[in-house]
């Protein structure tokens, strides 16, 4: 993998020292070179050419680059990428299988959870956060769980509706 | 949006991270949950030469409660171990209502109590409390460990009492001598939003008897507001609407709001001595335990 100046457009400083760092992305181990100002959003879709995880508002505030950080959901554009060495990281590419969706990917489909789609990784990897302690949420929590990702076109009310279909099908699928 | 350059060091002990502070010389800055401090690179507001990563020096994950009921909370708790911890539901009702209130559940997987504290931000929900609580800061230097009292810990905005070579690495709040009682409460426009106003109140209950009082302000000027002189409404006697009203009125005098896009100075004055009836005829309502 190359280094990443070329995304920053500038050489790097030569006192400050490129870091090489491993991620278990979805699975496997990848490795970059990397400056430590990079932040992990952009060694996802930039290093690892895993553009599922959108960059949105890029202030911490809307949630379309939510990730799965060690299990638990952060918002990528607010950790550097060299926090994450060593750790795992499971992206909106990580959901579906080769042959089969996610059944929060489904739920999306089925429910009409989105419109221009900009928000939905990000939506899927932080129910995907809920649904792995709670399979049995109430609207409410749901709501609460998506309550840090922002979504322009929906209105959320589909969105929520396809996170109680996940939850369905996935305790159906636990018996 | 890409932060300036900085180098990057991630210790394994608390003494190589403050001998990396020490031997930046102030150009350092501690990196822990990352979710204001990042940010804030980005933006470009903070140019630190050189960031040190606290995130992976162990033993500072922890909420304990001491047996005289001292709580301890170690610098890399994050905010949703204390919206989730069953103890803290139990003992400690002004933490347990700010805890689901700070930012958005994404935000509280990573961002870290002790490091909202030390950010200081006028609108921060955890100096707030910790004022309200009367608690203190353990800053461990070169030299070791001092206590900084928070009536001296948030000198200003953004500001805090940390010497460049110092780490915050535990926030402490002294044991009621009672029953700890209070709670938090926030207006925002939408959840992850800064506050219009926040109020926390920290009670010190003897059966049905006030013997101690804290409050603080978020959101409604230039700091972290300490409004802990209102407790002399309260102290040494029962949460009466009387009592209640002469103390709201005390902790409202206190704020010094802004007419803003979020609202006009009256109307945020308003709902801090709404908030701080609510919570405190909330609490007379409660059974003494």
């Amino acid at each position: 993998m190359s280094s990443l100046y070329e995304e920053i457009q500038t050489p790097p400083a030569s006192d400050i020292a490129v870091r090489r760092l491993t991620v278990n992305v979805n699975g496997e181990d990848r490795t970059a070179n990397v400056e430590p100002r990079l932040l992990l959003v952009h060694l996802l879709r930039q290093a690892f050419k895993l553009t599922g995880t959108h960059s949105g508002c890029d202030t911490t505030n809307c949630g379309a680059c939510t990730v799965l950080f060690d299990g638990r959901p952060i918002k990528s554009c607010t950790m550097l990428a060299v926090q994450a060495d060593g750790h795992s990281v499971q992206t909106v590419e990580g959901l579906a299988t080769a042959s089969e969706l996610h059944p929060i990917q489904e739920g999306f489909k089925q429910e009409h959870a989105l419109q221009c789609g900009f928000c939905t990784p990000g939506m899927m990897m932080a129910a995907k956060a809920l649904l792995e302690e709670n399979l049995n949420p109430t609207e409410d929590e749901i709501r609460w769980a998506l309550s840090g990702n922002l979504c322009r076109c929906t209105g959320y009310q589909n969105i929520v509706k396809a996170v109680l279909w996940a939850a369905e099908k996935m305790r159906a699928e636990l018996n | 949006m890409y932060p300036s350059r900085f180098a990057y060091e991630s210790p394994k002990t608390l003494k190589d991270a403050i001998g990396l502070l020490d031997a930046a010389g102030g150009d350092a800055k501690i990196l822990a949950g990352g979710q204001s401090l990042v940010p804030m690179l980005k933006l470009r507001f903070a140019f630190p030469d050189q960031l040190v990563d606290i995130n992976n020096i162990p033993d500072l994950d922890y909420i304990t409660f001491d047996a005289d009921g001292t709580l301890r909370i170690g610098a890399l708790v994050r905010h949703e171990h204390l919206e989730k911890s069953a103890e803290i539901a139990k003992r400690q009702p002004t933490i347990a209502a700010a805890a689901p209130l700070v930012a958005d559940p994404i935000v509280r997987t990573r961002g870290t109590f002790v490091g909202s504290v030390c950010h200081a931000d006028p609108q921060g929900d955890w100096a707030a409390t910790m004022i309200a609580l009367g608690g203190y800061i353990v800053a461990q230097g070169p030299k070791g460990k001092r206590k900084i009292d928070m009536k001296d810990f948030v000198l200003g905005p953004y500001a805090n009492a940390l010497a460049f070579n110092e780490i915050a690495v535990e926030a402490v709040i002294p044991a009621p001598k009672g029953v700890a009682r209070g709670g938090y409460l926030k207006l925002e426009r939408r959840v992850g939003d800064f506050a219009t106003a926040s109020v926390a109140v920290a009670l010190d209950m003897q059966g049905e008897t006030v013997v101690g009082a804290g409050f603080a302000l978020a959101g409604v000027g230039g700091k972290t507001i300490d409004a802990n002189d209102a407790a002399s409404a309260l102290i040494g006697k029962k949460l009466t609407e009387e009592t209640i009203a002469e103390c709201a009125a005390l902790v409202a005098a206190k704020a010094e709001p802004r007419t803003d896009h979020r609202g006009s100075s009256e109307y945020k004055r308003h709902i801090v001595a709404t908030f701080v009836k609510r919570i405190l005829t909330a609490n007379s309502t409660q059974k003494a335990a």
